[in-house]
């Protein structure tokens, strides 16, 4: 198990180099010249000739990536000309809501997921299983920026059950009530498309391994249904659905860039989408590498999470 | 041809599947038709009448924040969002398809280099990337789709890679070699035909997902810019009047989920019709115990007279949807306290079947018992409760079944699968469990057993696994064990050992034992008594030493023919030529008939019936009484 943990640590080393290479060359594809484009509106001749010489621009693409990866092992990311202030204190600040609100919600689509695909899986071909299967189907349909609009449309204009936006209110006392009245919508988003994703795979894998032979040797030793279902039926199709679930963590990654950005979240992904159009490129860069790599470091833990309960699995 | 009509038929006999492709033709027909429409101009401004609500007469949908009609744009930026997630669909499905048949085919250095590629491109949060790629190229429609094609070109690039290295060295692949084929010949006329399933599989599932992606980076104002608009754009846009107007929003969020809807059941429905796995209905769970349902069969309940267990006129029937297959044909036997009572047949004869119905193991669907009872003290167990018959299995009557490896759990060590049994049965402290469980591995010949007790099965050899098949089988002390060719996976010295090892353990536990085998050889050193089953029936039945010595259905006497006789020196190996009638086939007399050198007009005709032909001896055969038969006996 600790030999396993530590063969998998060290495999995330060229797989964090080669994320960092895909986003230093995805950069090095910006038209023009880099320097206007991170400088943008502040851009004069001092300027520039300060930036090329400070990120290295002048130098060969080899020499620039090698400084930047120095860089970013050091925390240094650079600056925001836009923001006028550190990347790393800009991520810094964004992270933790971010992570917040990603973890909330995959922690809502991997119980509902798991609890709504057990139940389909019983219940097969019976209606609850068609209800939620139907679900399911919704789930995975939904474009998660129109929900959330749709939720704030209701429960914060027409009810005024909810806040509609940012994760504290203004004059609040940032306290966790606060909190949780905030994240409640943003979350359900975000968890919905992924809840549906994880039922459905929870739902096949169920049924598959309740068809194994070694279920029905449970059954022949009169083991009780409860038990066939749990400890031998569920744990088995874990195996299959533990992997999904660090998919799925990258799709509540990915899709806080639209939750965010319909419910004003002070998160990464809403930080990204205003660098992006502001083109406040380092910033973009900074946070798409963090966000990489804790997605890397999430599918770490299912991984030890899987080996964990399956003995086979050996590195 | 015929394979293609079978593959529209399956995909229309799916209802849902049929709605999502009336819907995608109803939109698709409405958005070709767009320029023949009478629709205003979609960017025609006309602030007078701007937010104007749906229903309004000259708006049907009303108009948003510039006074631009909302259908017309609903319908224009249809044909956007659809052309956008067609075209990144294409483009990630071409170059996925293209480095999945590279990396599959070469193999080696270029399948590394190529994977280890694509799964960088994998460790990315998915949109992210995209992100990147925009915020590198700039927002815009084209950009936009570029993104969304390079993030899903993984996806394909791994399926098909994954369908490639499983036909890769096949004979029709190696034959292409051989004759001397270039690779690009071989790539393109031998793999991709075969791997087509699989990528119309990927398209039809990420086709929706493509376009609610594309759609997402035109929300956020990075892929569609004004006056251009397609769905993402309009519901964009819309989100500014959220509060006073919002249809303007919700009418393309809307479009959109349906659109993405109506894909997804096509999808599903393709995906059903192409993944083998699937098909059929193959994912249906088995029940908890076999279903009853004597309806069609109108047998009445004799009384029977005591007998400690006994098996009369048993049916098990296979249901796929309107075909019955009888898997178990009037099956009567019983078993003395103690003895041994052996079942042969050949694959396919229902010897296995009939060990499983007895505790109504049978997997429903499809299996039904259809008639008869199954005695074991006072009970009938194909009428007991399920929580009696529950109480009954792998305590009073337990299994030990063929292939060790996939009888067992996995992810259980052998200890806890043996312990399990004992304490749903016992529910005794788990101290004297854990000392049980010692016991009976050493009781099965297993060294070192608390060692091994913490092994998972694949940590075992076959033999050991059946051992712990055994001690599992044995865990309670049953009165029966039913042995489904418990020796049949195994090597010939392991299976002489498990054979040693259940002869002792019957003496040493006093148990009675079912032992179901195709082998006579096998039989012969375990049994006192012997059933021969063929196509579902019972052909002969007696005691094991005076079948042997007398086999009376032709059938029997040419599987004792296949046996080696010992001492001959010779062995005789005798495949019987001909084949057992379909399970589908209801013949009117005999099932041996066929394959039989003795058949007559007369043995097709009426149902061969079971019949004393010595002292406990049965035979379905008219034909056994000829001296001449009984005479020829081995």
């Amino acid at each position: 198990m600790l030999v396993y943990i530590l063969k998998r640590s060290l495999l995330l080393i060229p797989v964090m180099l080669g994320i960092s290479l895909v986003v230093f060359v995805i950069m090095a594809l910006i038209p023009g010249d880099p320097a206007l484009a991170i400088l943008g509106a502040y851009a004069t001749p001092e300027n520039i000739a300060d930036i090329n010489q400070r990120l290295g621009l002048d130098k060969s693409m080899p020499e620039q990536y090698l400084n930047w990866i120095g860089n970013l092992l050091n925390g240094d990311f650079g600056r925001s000309y836009h923001l006028n202030r550190p990347v790393s204190d800009e991520i810094l600040e964004r992270l933790f809501p971010t992570l917040l609100l990603a973890g909330v919600s995959l922690l809502l689509c991997i119980v509902f997921g798991i609890l709504i695909g057990l139940f389909s899986a019983i219940r097969q071909y019976q209606w609850p299983d068609q209800i939620l299967t139907l679900f399911s189907l919704i789930g995975i349909s939904t474009p998660s920026f129109w929900l959330g609009l749709m939720l704030v449309l209701f429960f914060s204009v027409k009810w005024q059950l909810l806040p509609a936006s940012g994760m504290y209110s203004i004059y609040g006392d940032e306290g966790w009530l606060d909190l949780l009245e905030h994240i409640v919508m943003p979350a359900l988003t975000l968890a919905l498309v992924a809840t549906g994703v994880v039922s459905r795979m929870t739902r096949t894998n169920m049924l598959e391994s309740l068809r194994q032979d070694y279920i029905r040797t449970a059954r022949a030793k009169g083991i009780r249904e409860s038990k066939v279902i749990y400890r031998h039926a569920l744990k088995n199709a874990l195996v299959n659905i533990i992997p999904v679930l660090g998919l799925q963590a990258g799709f509540v990654l990915g899709g806080a860039v639209y939750i965010e950005t319909v419910f004003q979240w002070p998160g990464i992904g809403r930080m990204l989408v205003q660098a992006i159009t502001t083109r406040d490129i380092l910033l973009v860069q900074g946070g798409v590498v963090v966000v990489a790599f804790i997605y890397v470091l999430i599918n770490l833990l299912t991984d030890i999470l899987q080996q964990s309960i399956d003995p086979r699995i050996r590195l | 041809m015929s394979s293609r009509i079978s593959f529209v038929k399956l995909l229309t006999g799916n209802r849902l599947t049929v709605l999502g492709l009336l819907i995608i033709s109803a939109i698709l027909a409405v958005v070709l038709l767009a320029p023949f429409l009478p629709l205003p101009n979609p960017d025609a401004t006309n602030l007078s009448q701007r937010l104007t609500e749906p229903f309004h007469p000259d708006h049907f949908l009303g108009t948003d924040e510039l006074g631009r009609d909302i259908l017309s744009r609903l319908i224009w930026g249809t044909r956007v969002s659809l052309a956008v997630g067609i075209a990144a669909t294409f483009f990630a499905c071409l170059f996925g398809t293209l480095i999945g048949l590279i990396a599959g085919y070469f193999g080696k250095w270029t399948d590394n280099v190529l994977m280890r590629f694509i799964d960088i491109l994998m460790a990315f949060p998915y949109i992210l990337l995209a992100l990147a790629i925009v915020a590198a190229l700039g927002a815009g429609l084209l950009n936009a789709l570029l993104a969304i094609a390079v993030v899903n070109v993984p996806f394909f690039a791994r399926n098909v890679r994954g369908g490639v290295i499983s036909i890769v060295n096949r004979e029709y692949v190696e034959a292409a070699r051989v004759v001397g084929s270039s690779h690009l010949q071989i790539i393109f006329e031998e793999l991709l035909p075969n791997v087509l399933s699989i990528i119309v599989i990927s398209i039809s599932t990420t086709l929706g997902w493509m376009i609610l992606e594309t759609a997402g980076l035109s929300f956020l104002g990075l892929g569609a810019q004004p006056p251009q608009a397609d769905l993402g754009s309009m519901l964009g846009e819309g989100r500014k009047v959220i509060f006073t107007a919002p249809h303007v929003s919700a009418i393309p969020g809307m479009l959109i989920f349906v659109l993405v809807v109506a894909l997804n059941l096509i999808g599903d429905g393709v995906r059903d019709v192409l993944d083998p796995r699937l098909k059929s209905g193959a994912l249906r769970r088995p029940m908890p115990a076999t279903e009853v349902n004597f309806a069609q069969n109108k047998t009445e309940k004799k009384e029977v007279p005591y007998e400690f267990f006994m098996v009369r006129s048993l049916y098990t029937e296979f249901h796929f949807g309107k075909t019955r297959l009888r898997a178990v044909n009037e099956v009567n036997f019983e078993l003395q306290k103690g003895q041994c009572l052996g079942i042969i047949g050949e694959s396919g004869s229902g010897k296995s079947v009939t060990a499983l119905s007895l505790t109504r193991l049978v997997s429903t669907p499809p299996g039904i018992i259809t008639g008869g009872q199954v005695h074991y003290e006072d009970n009938d167990l194909i009428h007991i409760p399920f929580e009696d018959l529950r109480s009954i299995r792998g305590n009073r009557i337990s299994y030990i079944f063929q292939d060790p490896l996939n009888t067992l759990n996995p992810l259980l060590t052998v200890g806890d699968q043996i312990a399990e049994t004992i304490a749903e049965h016992r529910g005794l402290p788990d101290n004297e469990i854990r000392a049980e469980v010692v016991a009976l591995l050493r009781q099965v010949k297993i060294q070192e057993p608390e060692k091994r007790m913490k092994f998972f099965p694949h940590e075992l050899s076959g033999g050991m696994r059946q051992r712990i098949g055994i001690a599992m089988a044995i865990a309670n002390k049953p009165e029966i064990v039913i042995a489904d060719e418990p020796t049949t996976a195994l090597d010939v010295t392991i299976q002489a050992e498990i054979l040693a090892l259940l002869k002792d353990l019957q003496k040493q536990v006093g148990m009675s034992l079912i032992f179901i085998s195709h082998d006579f050889g096998v039989l012969s050193q375990m049994c006192d008594s012997v059933i021969v089953m063929y196509a579902g029936q019972v052909i002969e039945q007696g005691l094991m030493k005076e079948v042997l010595a007398q086999p009376a259905h032709p059938y029997t006497q040419k599987l004792l023919s296949c046996v080696p006789k010992p001492g001959s020196g010779q062995r005789r190996l005798e495949a019987i030529p001909g084949l057992p009638p379909a399970p589908e086939q209801v013949l009117p007399g005999c099932y041996f008939a066929e394959r039989c050198e003795l058949c007559s007009t007369e043995c097709e005709q009426a149902p061969i019936l079971l019949r004393p032909i010595r002292e406990k001896q049965n035979v379905r055969c008219i034909k056994a009484e000829n001296p001449a038969l009984s005479g020829s006996a081995v």
